[in-house]
């Protein structure tokens, strides 16, 4: 953890003399930026872990026939990569933003529990730690797979037990960061600052935040269950006891599905920030952004069993969780098209934010259309866990949610650090990016469409040639993060000074009221919001 | 200040709709099994329906009589029920009751014989005391079953079948009372 003094104290060193030093000024940290800084940093070390998994998946999928690990360690690898890109990557990504931004956005001095808040983020180690260590485990990681089904989960070895244990830790996490969240934009505006004037960023994160306290409890019911039918004798989940798999899926999807959208709405709010600052225009249907969130929360509740269309469902239900849906493309439609307006006869520039903003806009609409193939019914009982699911929640997931952290990282950097990063290298990083990330996911369709199972280390000769496309894709977009790391720690180390509104188009607070870098104390005084 | 208790009870109500939520998971257990059962979604839970046999021929019906005789022997034999009427590919199990009047231990055989003659094919037997020989002591008496199948391929025209069985003196083998069932 002594890399986050070392790369940070940078940007700050020279505003407050009373800050603690070392690396205690972290450890026992309170103050959101701080906690802001290290959630972010976490979040990078968790995406390089989950992304080497990623390539051992990858390199085993390079060529037909097993020849680099053996199935059951690549079954662990499957499961840990999408654990830990969800919870220790892109969650913890998007509360770090909440972290830093928030209180600047709405005038208030910090998080309205900033104890609470350290706490928060300290619990993420220990469960990533834990994640890590299941790999060691006897009988090696848990080859269950990220959704962690029964009756595979209640089976599984002493892995199972630590992932657990580290899901109920991730879960307490989330739910403590969201109840700051919430007070905090309930509680904390500056005087003037009303709902409807808060930017769009913390509306997103205010309805997340709700969609966690809601479903991560759920989350973690479901955990324990698969614990006390493992270890005390109840029988949930196990049908010989009277229990029934499938129950777990309904209890899982009830989490998973708002989980989606815990981690695209975040995303959504980052792109409502940056394409109206580079095309130099109010964003669009600011109120109809604010309804249309809403209502993809509510409805994220009620189509979950979309994922299970294939365990034994009648076809009224089937019908029912298709049109549910559907329907849901009705508000994301509206929000799209609100992006499109906001540029429509803008002065568009295009700098790294903007076009990653871009590549979200592209990408993720890409990937909510195949997810709308993927909500009808005969489709989906051809397509169920082949790779068309996977390149569909990869577009949403990695151009969706990834692509929009990268475009905020960008877009606020000067803001946290006071310096520049290197535009050059930011476009190099883009373009790689893209180019990579597309050759990685989209000739996935093409392999899902024709038969290939997801989450099989191994595949008939006839899916050779795009598989192979696909690692190399892979390989490209691991490496081209590499650059990116080496941008954030040039822009820190030595980019060039910024100035305190450094994207003319930003017109939120904490580009109009603070200087850049922003002071470790911001707004202990509230400004006034006319 | 007043922003912090206003936060703290924020937090208090966030916290208790937290742990609701999980409640809430737990709470979806027994929703889920009374939305099957009120459904008929699940039938993992309902016992499995009785198992019926398909190669009952329902469309006719036969009629089986019995008969029994002793020969030569003090024995007294006779069948429990006279004649049962049956559809072929229904299994049938009657009783005979058999009694040594004699002062001696005697094995006897039984021998089937069927009328019409052509018939006998179609009676399968699957249990039967003739498949053994039976000792009895004096004053033994016993109820022996048969077990059988009438093949649904018997013939349109045969309606009636005659089961006679007739017990024959075994010479010469132990009458010691058979154990456990007896070995055939």
């Amino acid at each position: 953890m002594a890399a986050y003094g070392h790369t940070q104290d940078h940007g700050h060193d020279d505003h407050h003399a009373h800050k603690p030093s070392g690396i205690m000024r972290w450890v026992g940290s309170t103050n959101h930026k701080d906690i802001g800084t290290m959630y972010l940093w976490f979040s990078f070390t968790m995406f390089l872990v989950g992304g080497v998994m990623a390539l051992i998946i990858r390199s085993e999928l390079f060529q037909p026939g097993l020849q680099i690990v053996k199935p059951e360690f690549f079954n662990s690898m499957t499961t840990y990569h999408g654990l830990i890109m969800v919870f220790g990557a892109i969650m913890p990504a998007f509360v770090g933003f909440a972290n830093w931004l928030i209180p600047m956005q709405i005038g208030a001095p910090d998080m309205a529990f900033p104890r609470m808040n350290n706490l928060s983020f300290w619990l993420l180690p220990p469960a990533a730690l834990l994640l890590i260590a299941a790999q060691f485990a006897p009988g090696g990681g848990a080859g269950v797979g990220w959704t962690l089904y029964a009756p595979l989960s209640t089976q599984a070895g002493p892995a199972m037990d630590l992932t657990i244990f580290a899901i109920h830790i991730l879960g307490m996490s989330s739910i403590m960061g969201s109840i700051n969240i919430i007070t905090t934009i309930l509680n904390m505006r500056a005087p003037g600052m009303t709902m409807m004037k808060m930017p769009m960023f913390c509306w997103t994160w205010l309805i997340t935040a709700y969609l966690l306290v809601a479903v991560m409890p759920v989350l973690a019911g479901a955990v324990t269950m698969t614990l006390t039918d493992r270890h005390f004798g109840t029988h949930f989940f196990n049908a010989a006891g009277g229990g029934d798999p499938v129950l777990y899926q309904h209890i899982f999807w009830f989490f998973g599905h708002p989980e989606v959208y815990i981690i695209a709405i975040p995303a959504f709010g980052v792109v409502s920030q940056v394409i109206p600052a580079f095309s130099r225009k109010p964003l669009f249907g600011y109120a109809s952004m604010v309804y249309a969130t809403s209502s993809i929360a509510i409805l994220s509740f009620m189509v979950w069993a979309h994922h299970m269309y294939t365990s034994g469902m009648p076809v009224e239900a089937q019908l029912y969780f298709m049109y549910a849906t559907v329907l849901i493309a009705v508000p994301t439609g509206v929000k799209v098209f609100n992006w499109v307006a906001t540029m429509w006869r803008g002065s568009l520039t295009f700098e790294t934010p903007m076009l990653f903003a871009l590549g979200f806009l592209f990408l993720f609409t890409l990937g909510g259309f195949t997810g709308l193939v993927l909500s009808i019914v005969p489709v989906d009982v051809q397509l169920h866990d082949t790779y068309y699911v996977v390149a569909h929640f990869h577009y949403v997931m990695v151009a969706g949610a990834l692509f929009s952290a990268f475009a905020g990282i960008y877009f606020w950097l000067p803001k946290w650090t006071g310096r520049m990063y290197n535009e050059t290298l930011g476009k190099w990083h883009f373009w790689l990016s893209l180019v990579f990330f597309n050759v990685t996911f989209f000739v996935q369709h093409f392999l899902g469409l024709a038969g290939m199972p997801r989450r099989i280390p191994d595949y008939s000769l006839q899916f050779a040639e795009f598989n192979m496309i696909s690692s190399i894709g892979a390989f490209g977009f691991g490496l081209s993060q590499l650059l990116f790391l080496y941008i954030v720690i040039k822009t820190i180390t030595s980019g060039e000074k910024a100035a305190e509104r450094q994207w003319e188009g930003a017109d939120s607070l904490e580009w109009t009221h603070l200087p850049s870098p922003a002071p470790w104390h911001s707004f202990e005084t509230p400004p006034v919001v006319k | 200040m007043k922003n912090e208790r206003a936060n703290r009870r924020m937090m208090t109500k966030l916290s208790i709709f937290a742990v609701a939520m999980f409640g809430f998971g737990f709470a979806l257990v027994p929703f889920y099994e009374k939305i099957c059962e009120v459904t008929g979604i699940n039938n993992l839970i309902k016992p499995a329906a009785a198992v019926e046999n398909t190669q009952i021929d329902k469309s006719r019906w036969v009629t089986l009589e019995f008969d029994s005789n002793a020969h030569g022997l003090e024995w007294d034999f006779k069948p429990v029920q006279r004649s049962v009427r049956v559809h072929p590919g229904e299994m049938i199990q009657i009783e005979y009751d058999v009694r040594n009047n004699g002062a001696n231990a005697i094995v006897g055989q039984a021998i089937p014989s069927y009328s019409p003659k052509h018939s006998a094919p179609f009676v399968k037997k699957m249990e039967c005391f003739c498949f053994k020989q039976q000792p009895l002591q004096a004053g033994e008496s016993k109820r022996m079953p048969v077990q059988f199948v009438i093949d649904s391929t018997l013939p349109e025209n045969v309606t009636t079948i005659t089961l006679s069985y007739t017990f024959f003196e075994v010479k010469g083998a132990s009458t010691a009372p058979l154990k456990n069932g007896g070995q055939g």
